[in-house]
């Protein structure tokens, strides 16, 4: 019999990311940007992003300077003097027959971003390049064969990052993904949103046995609308690639489309002949010149990024490392938890409360942790609640009631607390009294108790709190019940 | 009182400021012309008399307030390749047909707001490819001194507007000698400004990096004043210069004393029409009488840049003209499939001249020739730019012919687009270095066909051009030669 040998595969993996800036105006005309899905169709247009004949590009200042941003943030080298190029190919969306993008001499390259593992390391993925772009217009194909254009989206900037082929799991595209999109965030550049497409990420996947240093055929992914089903298209098509040579066949070039319903990758039909898009520098435009002191000046106004943020977290409000990530990892979430802390809050106490109570209440309500803006608690009012704890006005267990409510209903822990009649019990004669109603009406596990049995107490404890519907005072309770158990030695 | 179309700019400038005649009635005078001659030269695709006549009206308004803005109240055409707002453009081109831009080009609309009047939109080569006008796709511009040959090209329309006096001055385009090359075959002056010196906003392009607005003239001064009022910078062209523009009027009168002339010995090659040549020594000889240094210079790269220019000019093109897809204006057949509508729009939209230059140009751009072609044709033009700047540190003007020969006869080169392409070979240089050049009449050969003297200046030096050609129409008429119509 012949030895079966079986090849273990490893995926080699660059993902290449389309960002929408947040700029106003679009890249090349003072067109305002609006909101695709609000904005009625072709009303954000002009004469130079519907293409008219004679028009000419301007570049918009504030599109590169957001540009420098990221590539600073992703340690890539600005280049002082990049160059736009035309990327030439008929389709309707593309009303010049070309778009104005960057090829040989991108504005940023050679960059890198390290990313968190599951196991706790650490690893350097490459950025090849970033560089400017414009967005294409919008395609709607009707049932009737005819196809409508909203040209509102013509035009807008686009920032492409282009990663070396460094990640090596669907795992690693996720993790990759999420700081990516937190940076963007962070930056104010771009607002993360991939179900408007207002980002897009698309992985390049090929597989090789271990050990390989070649590439093989690669396909890419498109039509993603959110991380998680980036990381789910990967892990398919990386499982699809080694089924595909397992079974003797062969990996096509091509691109292919994620198809959510079935959680399968499809091959993309379309605009798929090899393409020639014959480059060649735009002539319209001089090259972009980027001065040293404006890359200073921008470097010096950037904000705060996760990875320093974290650090600090960790140095100077001494949270722990897990706390500290979870709550850098969006910049919504960063921004309510230092809102919260202005307000006075402990840190280590407030992120507890946020991230065990809050992303429960969020999770079980299917909401994403980056949408903390959007639900009802306020900062100050968690804060408020955390007080209501400290201060042994509630307990612990009516302020996660209190928290569902000011969750479900919103409004003042204050206020919750005084409708509700859900203040601590401390009068030491009202616990007393029911202490020895309960002592009484459970003679048997007294008894246990008097024989040693210590767990018996607890149970006892639960049965006085019960009857003071919850909110007796525990830090009284305890030592009262003790002694009260005492008392019937005699 | 003389006709009021044979006046120049500046003498109708003079009636107008002084109530002689007003604004409606000098427009109404080259309208009546454009009506008579017509049919017999073609220079308009379309010829817009409301618009003049209202736009003259509010001239004349301004005047009677004491207005005296140069350009005030004088017609004026435009080539059909600069967009006028609410009035059809096409470039000569079936696929533009009924096209009506939403802007003005910033050159016309300089002119407008200087209070020029436009008479209407004149004739091209279609998007400004050829030398002659016949590859219009609608009709061929006929030379007033000379029906039966081409006024030249691609500003041909233009050019044969301002020669036979159906209007004072013109704008043209040049982008490798298109209004150059159509002054010298029909005995008027063009300038070919500095690349970026005036706006491209407005101007369809046909190559982006060579192409630039022109002034046709029948004499320096009035050419300057036009120039005058369209050159400088505009923030909607990132190519142009923010240099300031200094007065042409005052900068042109300075005389040639002491004036450095360069003449490059490669110019007078063979090829070259006898009589052009004769006529040019002859120019050449006049400066040196006027008190100009002559001298000889070399443009060693000159022979290359025909080849150059057609390589550029048509990757470019083959870009600028994608747009033209049916899609969102111009002339669109419908097909069943997108592709098939792509291909009958633009197959049956476009002439056989503009498809010759847009296969040209994907060729030279496409991947596996791109080094080969578009790479190297950029650093043949390095080369050529190079050569203008050494010459340029020996002599402060550089001149020679315009075309190698007078205009040709309709029909003689259509077949041959080549020996067509020659016909550019003295005017190429100069948008390929971006350097700013001049044609003005300097005689004519044994058919009484009118011959062009070409003076190139450096870098943004087109106040050099205006002194050197102002001394030169000083001492001669040739410029004074109008054609029988
Ligand atoms: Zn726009």
């Amino acid at each position: 019999m012949g030895a079966t040998t079986t090849i273990k595969y490893e995926p080699v993996i660059g993902l290449e990311i389309h960002a929408e800036l947040l700029t106003n105006t679009k890249m090349f005309c003072r067109c305002p940007v609006v909101d695709p899905t609000i904005s009625p169709p072709n009303t954000a247009v002009c004469v130079v992003c519907t293409g008219q004949p004679g028009v000419l590009p301007v570049i918009n200042k504030r599109a590169v300077e957001y540009a420098i941003m990221v590539g600073l943030a992703l340690n890539c080298e600005i280049r002082e003097t990049s160059i736009f190029a035309r990327k030439n190919y008929f389709y309707p969306d593309l009303p010049k027959g070309y778009q104005i993008s960057q090829y040989e001499y991108p504005l940023c390259i050679n960059g890198w971003l390290d990313i968190e593992l599951e196991n706790g390391q650490t690893k350097r993925i490459g950025i090849r390049r970033a560089h400017l772009e414009e967005d294409t217009a919008k395609n709607t194909h009707l049932n009737d064969g005819t196809s409508l254009i909203d040209f509102n989206r013509s035009g807008v900037a686009l920032l492409e990052i282009v990663t070396e082929p460094d990640l090596r799991s669907a795992e690693e595209v996720e993790a990759f993904a999420r700081k990516l999109r937190a940076i963007l965030q962070y930056l104010g550049v771009n607002n993360g949103d991939m179900s408007k497409g207002v980002l897009r990420m698309e992985p390049n996947i090929s597989v090789r046995p271990i050990g390989s240093d070649e590439l093989w055929t690669r396909t890419e992914v498109k039509n993603l609308n959110s991380i998680r089903n980036v990381a789910r298209a990967t892990a398919y098509e990386i499982e699809r690639q080694i089924s595909t040579y397992e079974s003797g066949g062969q990996v096509i070039q091509q691109t292919m489309g994620w198809d959510e319903l079935r959680q399968i990758t499809v091959p993309q039909r379309g605009k798929e002949d090899a393409h020639d898009y014959r480059y060649f520098p735009e002539p319209d435009l001089p090259p972009l010149q980027v001065s040293h002191e404006w890359i200073e000046e921008i470097r010096a106004k950037m904000p705060e990024l996760p990875d320093v943020k974290r650090q600090r977290y960790m140095d100077e409000l001494g949270l722990g490392e897990y706390d500290a990530s979870v709550l850098v990892a969006d910049r919504a979430i960063a921004e309510w938890f230092e809102l919260a802390v202005s307000e006075g809050g402990d840190p280590k106490n407030l992120a507890n409360w946020i991230i065990v109570e809050m992303f429960r209440l969020m999770n079980k309500d299917g909401l994403e942790r980056e949408q903390i803006s959007e639900i009802k608690i306020q900062p100050a009012q968690l804060v408020a609640l955390i007080k209501l704890v400290e201060d042994r006005i509630i307990n612990n267990n009516t302020a996660k009631k209190v928290l569902a409510t000011m969750y479900a209903e919103g409004g003042d822990p204050v206020e919750i607390v005084k409708a509700q009649g859900l203040a601590q019990e401390t009068d030491s004669s009202v616990l007393q009294a029911a202490i020895e109603q309960v002592l009484d009406e459970n003679p048997d596990e007294v008894q246990r108790w008097l024989n040693g049995e210590e767990k018996v107490e607890k149970f006892l404890f639960g049965q006085v709190m019960r009857a003071l519907k919850g909110k007796a005072d525990a830090q009284i309770l305890g030592p009262l019940l003790n002694t009260a158990l005492r008392n019937r030695h005699e | 009182m003389t006709t009021l179309t044979a006046l120049s700019l500046t003498e109708a400038r003079a009636g107008l400021q002084k109530g002689d005649f007003t604004s409606v009635e000098l427009t109404q005078a080259y309208l009546d012309r454009i009506h008579a001659l017509e049919p017999k030269i073609q220079a308009f695709l379309n010829v817009t008399t409301d618009h003049a006549l209202a736009s003259a009206k509010s001239a004349d308004q301004r005047l009677q307030q004491g207005d005296t803005s140069p350009l005030l109240g004088i017609p004026v055409a435009i080539k059909d390749v600069l967009t006028t707002k609410d009035i059809e453009t096409t470039c000569a081109s079936k696929i533009l047909k009924g096209y009506i831009p939403p802007y003005t080009a910033t050159s016309v609309q300089k002119l407008f707001d200087a209070g020029m009047v436009m008479l209407g939109k004149t004739n091209t080569d279609e998007f400004a490819m050829g030398s002659s006008t016949e590859n219009s796709g609608y009709f061929t511009t006929r030379n007033p001194w000379d029906v039966e040959r081409v006024p030249g090209g691609s500003s041909g329309g233009s050019a044969a507007a301002v020669a036979s006096q159906m209007a004072p001055v013109a704008l043209g385009t040049d982008t490798g000698g298109s209004v150059r090359q159509p002054a010298a075959y029909c005995g008027i002056v063009a300038v070919k400004p500095t690349y970026g010196r005036v706006s491209r906003y407005g101007l369809i392009a046909f190559a982006s990096s060579l192409d630039s607005v022109g002034v046709f003239g029948q004499n320096i001064e009035d050419t300057a004043l036009v120039l005058q009022a369209i050159a400088g910078h505009d923030p909607c062209d990132s190519t142009s210069l923010l240099a300031e523009v200094p007065d042409y009027l005052t900068e042109m009168r300075k005389g040639l004393e002491g004036m450095r002339v360069g003449v490059p010995k490669e110019y007078f090659a063979d090829g070259l029409q006898p009589e052009v040549a004769a006529a040019v020594r002859a120019a050449i000889d006049q400066f040196e009488t006027l008190g100009a240094d002559v001298r000889e210079v070399s443009l060693p790269n000159s022979e290359h840049a025909i080849s150059t220019y057609y390589l550029i000019a048509t990757a470019e093109a083959s870009s600028n003209l994608a747009r033209y897809d049916g899609v969102r204006y111009g002339a669109r057949k419908n097909e069943s499939t997108l592709w098939d509508t792509y291909r009958a729009t633009r197959g049956q939209g476009f002439g056989s001249e503009v498809k010759r230059r847009i296969m040209l140009g994907t060729y030279a751009l496409s991947s596996g020739y791109y080094d080969a072609y578009y790479l190297k044709a950029q650093k043949v033009r390095t080369l050529i730019k190079s050569d203008f700047d050494r010459a340029f540190e020996e002599v402060d003007i550089i001149l020679g012919p315009t075309t190698p020969s007078t205009a040709f006869k309709i029909g003689e080169k259509t077949d041959d687009p080549l020996e067509m392409y020659l016909s550019d070979i003295f005017t190429v240089t100069a948008n390929l270095a971006g350097v700013c050049a001049l044609s003005l009449p300097c005689g004519f050969d044994n058919q009484g066909l009118p011959i062009g003297l070409q003076i190139h200046a450096p870098f943004l030096q087109e106040a050099r051009l205006f002194r050197a050609g102002y001394a030169y129409q000083q001492a001669t008429k040739w410029h004074q030669q109008h054609p029988t119509l």
